[in-house]
């Protein structure tokens, strides 16, 4: 099951990932045409920053998932299958619990539909936006077994 | 954008592509592949990098930031972006121009002096004499006793002036109609001195000068204007006075121009002042002789951009291609030398000329490539220098690997150098020259209107596509088309401009026209600077009567289908600020990212200055839009609707 994964050192502020992750939530799915839409798009992965290092931060779809189990609705659930943490926007009554209990502040508010904005990975397209749209490397789509191989070459070569 | 056929429509470009790719080698439309998605931030013109507080980015979307640390708004930040590149697109334009003012003044100085000495040292001459006359008398100069040199001083040093003055007006405003004048000294964007205007406007966007969209874009017209009726106007008066204006003149496009068994030269950049004696150059005995030792048939020049649009026009000198084909005729390992002066020159050519005998040669102080040889140009010993490059191309030839020569066949048919002059004189004839005949074309509708299509090509958009279709459309519309730059290129390789063209693609009127006069139905004009032989153009189709007050008036629009430089930005500006409706293709100015910005650019402008932009991805729609527009300002103008619509 793939997942993603963030090189920190790599990850230079550019905001990229936010601007192509919001294109892929619009109407039209393209960047000229989705300024001007009237239900704005919003983005589901947001840089941040601690010290000099700027990092992505969006829905991990934990195994273990706070969210889901908060949720007074029942809107959130775990597909165990796709491994992901899907949003049924029509259960949902926007109450935020899943925004208080997340443990990485993964998950926003689209304050105007008043539901959270989190990542689905975009089912729509055979990779998430954000990796496509990244252009140093830093946001990484691989199982989970790689990340441990491409950690340990990191540190052979330091 | 992996396939060929969606890189190129051109099928000698497809040829060379298909030799790159085959051979690893790197073009732009590798490079356009890799760099996708392009940065969000900076194609909405949201990213702000004037201050070092920043660099600050707008968030387009989400809840982030609404302005940057100064505070400028997205607003401020996208028009900024947007002014210094009029400022930068009116530079090059202008430093053209006065480097051919400075080189006439030279022409004028030598050719005094060898005529009190009955000698000849100069390699310029001025050729055009009537022309200078004509404009000498135009900007208030006594023409009576004066030769040709006296004349051609006086012009120069007024001309020069131009670029340095603080007050007052241009002197080429005069040429616009009355009613555009007073719109334009009502809004207060009269240029005084072409490069007091780009300074001034450069000086509005810096850190907390002004935060108005609206001002500052009627700053940047002001720039723009001292473009367009300034700096490239001088440049193709001075150009023709001094090197010829051009007539019209059959000659050849395409890679297919480069010669198996000869010497190929390829000029590329943008100032014919030193290609023009490349071209002399190629055809002096001594180095022909040169050529046949080291076994080749011949010297073969060829241009590429614009270069190639001033060499045709004169001399009639075959193009090798548009701006995309630059590194296609590398790639076709038959070129000796490519010599480049400025503008529009990849860097990446360096690179590539590397993996071939190529040598790639620099001329001008102003564009050197880091590891490329220079030969640098100057007006004093312009034909020494050129022989100089042709001698190197000629020492290259022995080089040529045959194994990796291959010119693509495709060649096309074209006729080239119409000018405002020009069509006076074929439209009403040498005796009874006149623009009644095109005025009355449009007014009994047999003509829809006018179009200007120009600019670049863009590797984000299939190569010449939006050019060919865009003007396809217009001419089965029956709108006359007239071309420059890299636009006209295009067209020319797909055959739309020799005469019998109008029998396969125009419309029924315009067919009718173009029969009765003999012109093909898509106008060559020239290079970019030459856009300014549009604009007097549509000042003499006022002068004429019959179709309004004001070159807003004109049943016309205007359109840059493939843009890419800061000069199609400078280029569009002058055109709507001088009342004309332009069409953007490619993807649009950067300025998505402020909703009021692009509000006035594609509407309110119109208020201002009686023209506006437009931008789209489709070359069907942007005819649809420039047809819509032209029957609109027929509809104005209480004309017949288009006879044949």
């Amino acid at each position: 099951m793939k997942k993603i994964y963030y090189d920190v050192e790599k990850c230079l502020g550019c905001k990229s990932c936010e601007v192509y992750c919001a294109v892929g939530k619009s109407e039209s799915k393209q960047l000229f045409r989705a300024v001007f839409e009237e239900a704005r798009a919003y983005p589901c992965v947001d840089v941040k920053q601690v010290g000099k290092n700027s990092f992505p931060i969006a829905c991990r779809h934990c195994q273990d998932h706070p969210c889901v189990d908060a949720c007074i609705a029942g809107a959130l659930c775990f597909d165990a299958k796709a491994g992901i943490v899907q949003h049924n926007k029509d259960k949902c009554v926007g109450c935020w619990l899943c925004i208080m209990v997340c443990p990485y502040g993964a998950i926003r508010q689209n304050s105007k539909l008043k539901i959270p904005v989190r990542c689905d990975l975009c089912q729509d397209e055979q990779a998430p936006r954000c990796v496509e749209a990244c252009p140093t490397g830093a946001i990484i789509f691989v199982e989970e077994e790689e990340v441990s191989k491409l950690k340990e070459k990191k540190k052979g070569k330091k | 954008m992996s396939k060929i056929e969606q890189k190129s429509i051109d099928l000698a470009s497809q040829e060379m592509l298909k030799k790159a790719q085959a051979e690893g080698l790197n073009t732009c439309w590798d490079r356009v592949d890799s760099m996708q998605p392009q940065c969000g931030f900076g194609q909405l013109g949201v990213c702000c990098t004037v201050c070092n507080m920043g660099p600050c980015r707008i968030d387009p979307f989400g809840e982030g930031p609404e302005c940057g640390v100064c505070g400028a708004t997205a607003d401020t930040i996208a028009a900024r972006n947007l002014a210094r590149k009029i400022a930068v697109g009116g530079s090059a334009h202008s430093d053209h121009g006065r480097d051919v003012a400075n080189t006439l003044l030279m022409t004028a100085k030598h050719g005094g002096q060898d005529k009190a000495k009955g000698s000849h040292s100069h390699d310029y001459d001025i050729t055009d004499e009537n022309k200078l006359k004509k404009v000498a008398q135009e900007i208030g100069l006594e023409i009576k006793g004066k030769d040709k040199f006296e004349l051609a001083k006086e012009v120069g040093e007024l001309m020069l002036g131009e670029f340095g003055k603080q007050k007052g007006e241009l002197l080429f405003i005069n040429r616009a109609p009355k009613k555009r004048q007073e719109i334009w000294r009502k809004l207060g964007i009269v240029p005084r001195g072409i490069d007091r205007e780009v300074v001034e406007l450069l000086h509005t966007t810096t850190m907390g000068v002004d935060n108005e969209y609206r001002n500052l874009m009627l700053t940047g017209m002001r720039c723009a204007l001292a473009d367009g009726w300034g700096g490239s106007m001088i440049a193709t008066d001075l150009q023709d006075i001094l090197l010829g204006k051009p007539v019209p003149i059959r000659s050849k496009v395409n890679l297919g121009v480069l010669k198996e068994d000869e010497v190929n030269v390829v000029v590329h950049g943008h100032e014919p002042v030193l290609s023009e004696m490349a071209v002399k150059a190629s055809r002096d005995p001594e180095l022909l002789k040169l050529a046949k030792e080291k076994g080749a048939n011949g010297i073969n020049l060829a241009g590429i951009c614009c270069t190639a649009n001033e060499v045709l026009m004169r001399q009639g000198v075959p193009v090798a291609g548009n701006f995309l084909q630059q590194e296609l005729a590398i790639i076709t390992g038959a070129v000796e030398v490519m010599m480049v002066d400025v503008q529009c020159i990849m860097p990446a050519l360096e690179q590539l000329a590397s993996c071939f005998h190529t040598k790639l040669i620099t001329t001008s102080p102003k564009a050197r490539f880091p590891g490329v040889k220079h030969i640098q140009f100057t007006e004093e010993k312009a034909y020494a220098v050129s022989k100089q490059i042709i001698r190197e191309a000629i020492d290259n030839y022995p080089n040529r690997i045959k194994e990796k020569v291959n010119i693509p066949k495709q060649t096309m048919d074209l006729v080239a150098g119409f000018t405002k002059e020009v069509v006076f004189q074929i439209l009403g004839g040498t005796y009874r020259a006149s623009y009644r005949p095109l005025n009355e074309g449009i007014i009994s509708g047999r003509l829809r209107g006018v179009a200007g299509v120009v600019g670049c090509n863009n590797p984000k958009q299939t190569h010449d596509l939006f050019h060919v279709e865009l003007v396809k459309e217009l001419m089965k519309k029956d709108v006359l088309v007239l071309q420059t730059g890299c636009s006209a290129i295009a067209c020319a390789k797909a055959g739309f401009l020799v005469p019998e063209a109008a029998k396969q693609y125009a419309g029924r009127g315009l067919q009718e026209i173009c029969d009765a006069v003999g012109i093909p139905p898509v106008l060559h004009l020239g290079s970019c600077v030459d856009n300014s032989r549009i604009l007097t153009a549509a000042c003499e189709i006022i002068k004429e009567g019959g179709l309004g007050e004001d070159l807003s008036d004109i049943p016309a629009a205007g359109a840059a289908p493939e843009w890419m430089s800061e000069k199609a930005i400078t280029i569009g500006f002058y055109f709507v600020a001088s009342g004309v409706y332009t069409v953007f293709g490619a993807d649009p100015f950067s300025v998505f990212g402020s909703k009021n910005l692009t509000e006035y650019l594609t509407n309110g402008i119109e208020k201002d200055v009686g023209g506006k932009f437009a931008f789209s991805d489709n070359p069907q729609e942007m005819a649809k839009l420039m047809i819509e527009h032209i029957d609109n300002k027929r509809k104005a103008l209480n004309l017949k609707p288009a006879m044949y619509a």
